[in-house]
């Protein structure tokens, strides 16, 4: 009675625990907007909603794989060259996604073409390597890349549509307002930065209230 | 199972296992890929094709000609109808675009008037240079269907030209309209050296409608 009681519990608290770490991702530890990681293409790629989202998801999938993949090796790598052996195995999968993109979405793979790769040297990649897949196990580090993922994929989608809305009056390319009353400048990079500046300010000013 | 200690031997042997495994996943996926990478290729250039071209019956990617203007190679396709010249479809480019290579491909009637185009790749500046992609067009405002480069190399207003050129972007709207006056230098390069005698069996017809284009 006791052991199914304590299994139950257990099975509780896990199923909890599995929730709480891909809302973690979203939202505590969101990439875009608290961590600030990954910045080279959360401004580089967020030129319309479409490009940020799909960059974002571009590395949701990464993120799962690498993440899994670590954590089922994560015993077979000494600790002495864990960073170039968990590098190998990211910059395989991002090769592996470029290689399917170019197959299979050409015309994605046109505009985002010159990020994908540099998704090897985002950040978030590796520092979810580091700080959670290393200690975690390989289900638990699944739902870690997916909440981060997520949260990535939330930041640039939400970055991309105040940009393109404020540069072109278009949100995924559905007209809100005529494109000659746009602001020019947010589709460019200076705008990236004060788009992203004033959106963390807003984030932080909801959190506190 | 315990973490390996970080000997020489087990760092040699999980780094080796690694990148062996990561190799050995690349090249299966790299064959697996390879052929739908090269149709979406040629699919898009068949797609890039069939839109700059009029009616025509052949396929123009099977025999491509290539021609050289000014120390480069640039490659043209041919179009027909039963039988007849029917235009080709030029690509071109200019090295100097806000952000670097423009790569265009533009459609010509026998005439030499320009279809329509499209841009093969470029690297202007998303929202604005990158309006280049429909600017052009028929209908739009700066309006380069049905004209004639042949006639007058085509220019931006600002430079005693025609054509307006994109609101803040005069260095794209420049370079574009360069890369389409090139297209046609390498039209016309192509039609003289198809009327040379050397060619027989298309000869004949390729001198009449340059006869056609000189009217």
């Amino acid at each position: 009675m006791a052991t199914r009681e304590l299994v139950h519990k257990h099975g509780k608290e896990l199923h909890m625990n599995n929730f709480k770490i891909i809302i973690n991702g979203i939202i505590k530890e969101n990439p875009t907007f608290v961590l600030l990681l990954g910045m080279c293409p959360t401004l580089g790629t967020t030129s319309s909603a479409i490009n940020g989202f799909s960059m974002g998801v571009a590395t949701l999938f990464v993120l799962i794989c690498s993440n899994t993949a670590i954590a089922l090796l994560k015993n077979l790598i000494p600790d002495a060259i864990r960073i170039p052996a968990y590098i190998v195995i990211i910059a395989s999968f991002v090769t592996i996604l470029q290689m399917v993109m170019q197959a299979y979405l050409p015309g994605l793979y046109q505009t985002l073409g010159l990020f994908i790769p540099l998704i090897v040297v985002n950040c978030i990649v590796l520092g979810r390597a580091e700080s959670f897949a290393a200690s975690h196990g390989p289900w638990q580090s699944a739902l870690d890349g997916l909440g981060i993922g997520l949260g990535f994929t939330l930041g640039l989608s939400l970055l991309g549509s105040t940009r393109e809305l404020l540069g072109t009056g278009k949100i995924f390319s559905y007209t809100i307002f005529p494109e000659n009353y746009g602001m020019l400048i947010f589709i460019l990079a200076p705008g990236a930065f004060i788009a992203l500046g004033y959106l963390i300010a807003l984030i932080n000013h909801l959190k506190k209230a | 199972m315990k973490k390996l200690k970080s000997t020489f031997t087990n760092m040699v042997v999980s780094l080796t296992g690694i990148t062996v495994i990561s190799v050995a996943l690349l090249a299966w996926i790299n064959q697996e890929t390879q052929e739908p990478i090269t149709k979406a290729k040629a699919d898009k250039l068949t797609l890039a094709i069939d839109e700059v071209l009029g009616t025509h019956d052949n396929d123009p990617t099977k025999k491509p000609d290539t021609v050289k203007v000014e120390s480069s190679t640039y490659v043209i396709y041919p179009a027909t109808l039963k039988g007849e010249s029917a235009g080709a479809a030029v690509e071109s480019a200019d090295p100097k675009g806000f952000g670097g290579e423009l790569k265009v491909l533009v459609g010509f009637d026998k005439e030499g008037v320009i279809l329509n185009y499209t841009l093969l790749a470029h690297k202007e500046t998303p929202g604005l240079g990158s309006k280049a992609e429909q600017w052009f067009k028929k209908g739009q405002k700066g309006d380069i269907i049905g004209k004639k480069p042949g006639e007058k190399p085509l220019q931006v207003t600002k430079d005693g030209g025609e054509v307006d050129a994109i609101t803040g972007s005069t260095i794209t709207s420049r370079a574009f309209l360069r890369a389409v006056n090139r297209a046609y230098q390498i039209y016309e390069a192509q039609k003289e050296k198809k009327s040379t005698p050397t060619d027989g069996n298309s000869g004949a017809s390729s001198q009449a409608w340059k006869g056609a284009a000189h009217e």
